[in-house]
């Protein structure tokens, strides 16, 4: 499989803190790649890396073939990023914030109306689209922030924490959107969570994260087989054995 | 050093990467104008623009009607200053209010403060920056964006005053500006201009270092009452410890006197005030201090504008030396930081 993302050898530190740790990861194309770990196992950082937003101590990352701190502009036009809680213009409305958006990536002004009106319907924003988006819920603005990194047309897209803060039928809508869309436009999604039943909901892949470094990566099945040899899959694991077993106390890292 | 490297770099990429994806990788300029025009209506529509217009526009008027009530007086007077006697209106004061410059002096940095204290710290704390820096604009076209869009809206601003006051002159004078006068007017309206993008540059600077806005505009107004009322306290305290006495050489008292000019030549406001009083009074034939050796046969006379611009040349280099600086800085906060959504 053609790979879109590759990160090898990554390393990322603050002073003496090691928040990526020689890192080697990829995503396939038109993959649904999820990235499963606690708060502070170093997702957003990699994240970060991969768009050029903070650059490697060590290290590289390529992403449609581009290294991102060399040519960050070119990797962002390919790039849609939803980042973690996401903000927008508040006296703009959610139509203003997407056609400038889409007039940032040199789309022309109509052809940019008519994307955004197009997004908007599908994601279930087309009543509010006029309005302003300082009165959008926090569920609006995520599934703003999905239009948002779709207007360019991506070819990959990475979601940092993009359920964050949405209610339950929510977050099942919101997941299945993401499917839908990786499906029918052979959309590459990196997605990072730390909510295990979610990424086991909507991902191709995983690859579990913590404090820095890949643990494991693979469908579901082979994590298992991976992370416990000895058991020979006599029985099934699930993956949220998986989990906590290596999360115990995970949540330290805050 | 590292920096400029990786600008340079960044700069080569964008320009010869790769052969075949030449034509992909231009750097269009069009995302930039799209982001000044978006900056622009912010401000224009922003109540803190309104309420900054109100007041400029009001302390206008009132040293516009001060200056226009004298104007018989000024027109009485029989010196060089009558033959530019339109420029009356920018400096005529009866001392009740004062004149039109130095209330654009005092003005203008409250002005360049309040339009870019929260221009990046703002975006960051909304999660708005991480959302603008993922789209494909080189990242300094945030930072110019902001800057431009201020700069126009204070270039319509002083051009729109500065003509209106030229109007009114014109109605109630009856008499219409000379082509130098109006010569002088333009320039001093741009210099104004460069002097508020000073200060525009500096809070833009403090909006990158500091994550508060709040902050941000203290800092700026910190600096600018440093420079307005403490700093001259500090240089005369300084000055008076070495002061010569009354029976020093004339070398040394030319030297203290020299260095009383260099002195507060530091001070944005200071730099500013000269320019415009050499500009708007062709009389002033030098700043700093001079010997009657210098003055010696001189004629008292108007200078042309070419000469009044030359004598200032060297505050105004350091005005626009300063806002460099300024605008530097901002940029080496800022292009290689890391940008973590809010």
């Amino acid at each position: 499989m053609e790979k879109i993302i590759e990160l090898s050898g990554l390393t990322k530190r603050y002073g003496t803190h090691i928040v990526v740790n020689h890192l080697d990861m990829s995503v396939g194309k038109g993959e649904i790649f999820g990235l499963l770990g606690p708060n502070g196992a170093g997702k957003s950082t990699t994240i970060l890396m991969m768009m050029g937003l903070t650059e490697p101590d060590a290290g590289t990352v390529r992403v449609c073939g581009l290294d991102p701190v060399r040519r960050p502009i070119q990797v962002k036009r390919k790039v849609g990023y939803l980042p973690e809680d996401v903000g927008f213009y508040e006296d703009m409305t959610g139509m203003e914030n997407l056609v400038y958006t889409a007039r940032l990536n040199e789309i022309h002004a109509d052809e940019a109306a008519r994307r955004a009106g197009g997004l908007l319907e599908n994601v279930g924003l087309r009543e509010v689209k006029h309005k302003k988006t300082g009165k959008y819920s926090r569920g609006m603005r995520q599934r703003l922030g999905l239009a948002d990194v779709l207007i360019k047309h991506p070819e990959v897209i990475i979601l940092d924490e993009p359920t964050l803060g949405i209610d339950p039928a929510g977050v099942k809508e919101f997941l299945e959107l993401i499917v839908k869309l990786s499906r029918e436009d052979g959309i590459t999604v990196l997605f990072s969570s730390h909510q295990l039943h979610q990424v086991q909901q909507v991902c191709d892949r995983v690859g579990i994260f913590v404090d820095g470094r890949l643990l494991a990566q693979g469908d579901i099945g082979s994590l298992a087989a991976q992370l416990f040899p000895d058991t020979h899959m006599t029985r099934k694991i699930g993956l949220d054995e998986i989990y906590y077993r290596y999360f115990q106390g995970g949540d330290d890292h805050e | 050093m590292k920096f400029i490297t990786g600008i340079f770099r960044e700069e080569m990429t964008m320009n010869n990467a790769h052969p075949n994806t030449r034509g992909k990788d231009r750097i269009s300029t069009r995302p930039f104008w799209v982001m000044v025009q978006k900056e622009a209506a912010d401000h224009a529509r922003s109540w803190r623009f309104i309420i900054l217009l109100g007041i400029v526009v009001l302390t206008c008027l009132g040293s516009l009607y001060t200056s226009l009530s004298n104007f018989t007086e000024a027109l009485g007077k029989n010196d060089a200053e009558n033959d530019f006697f339109f420029l009356n209106l920018f400096t005529l004061s009866d001392g009740t209010l004062p004149s039109f410059f130095v209330f654009v002096s005092f003005l203008g940095p409250l002005l360049g403060i309040s339009l870019g204290f929260d221009a990046i710290n703002s975006e960051q704390s909304k999660g708005t920056l991480s959302r603008i820096m993922a789209q494909p604009v080189p990242r300094d076209y945030v930072l110019n964006a902001k800057f431009m869009a201020g700069l126009i809206v204070v270039s319509i601003m002083f051009f729109t005053l500065s003509f209106l006051v030229i109007g009114t002159g014109l109605i109630v004078l009856g008499i219409p500006p000379t082509a130098e006068e109006f010569l002088r007017i333009t320039i001093y309206t741009v210099l104004s201009i460069i002097y508020v993008s000073f200060w525009l540059n500096l809070s833009i600077f403090f909006s990158v270092r500091f994550r508060q806005p709040a902050t941000a505009a203290l800092a700026g107004i910190a600096v600018w009452l440093f420079f307005t009322v403490f700093y001259p306290l500090i240089v005369n305290l300084v000055l008076k410890g070495i002061e010569p006495s009354d029976f020093a050489s004339p070398r040394a008292v030319y030297l203290y006197q020299k260095l009383k000019f260099a002195l507060v030549q530091v001070m944005p406001g200071e730099l500013f005030s000269e320019i415009t009083s050499t500009l708007l009074m062709p009389s002033v034939r030098s700043i700093g201090p001079l010997t009657m050796e210098q003055l010696h046969g001189t004629i008292p006379g108007p200078l042309p504008p070419g000469q009044s611009l030359l004598l200032v040349w060297p505050q105004l280099t350091g005005l626009i030396a300063l806002t460099l600086l300024c605008f530097a800085l901002s940029y080496l906060s800022f292009m290689r930081r890391e940008i973590r959504s809010r």
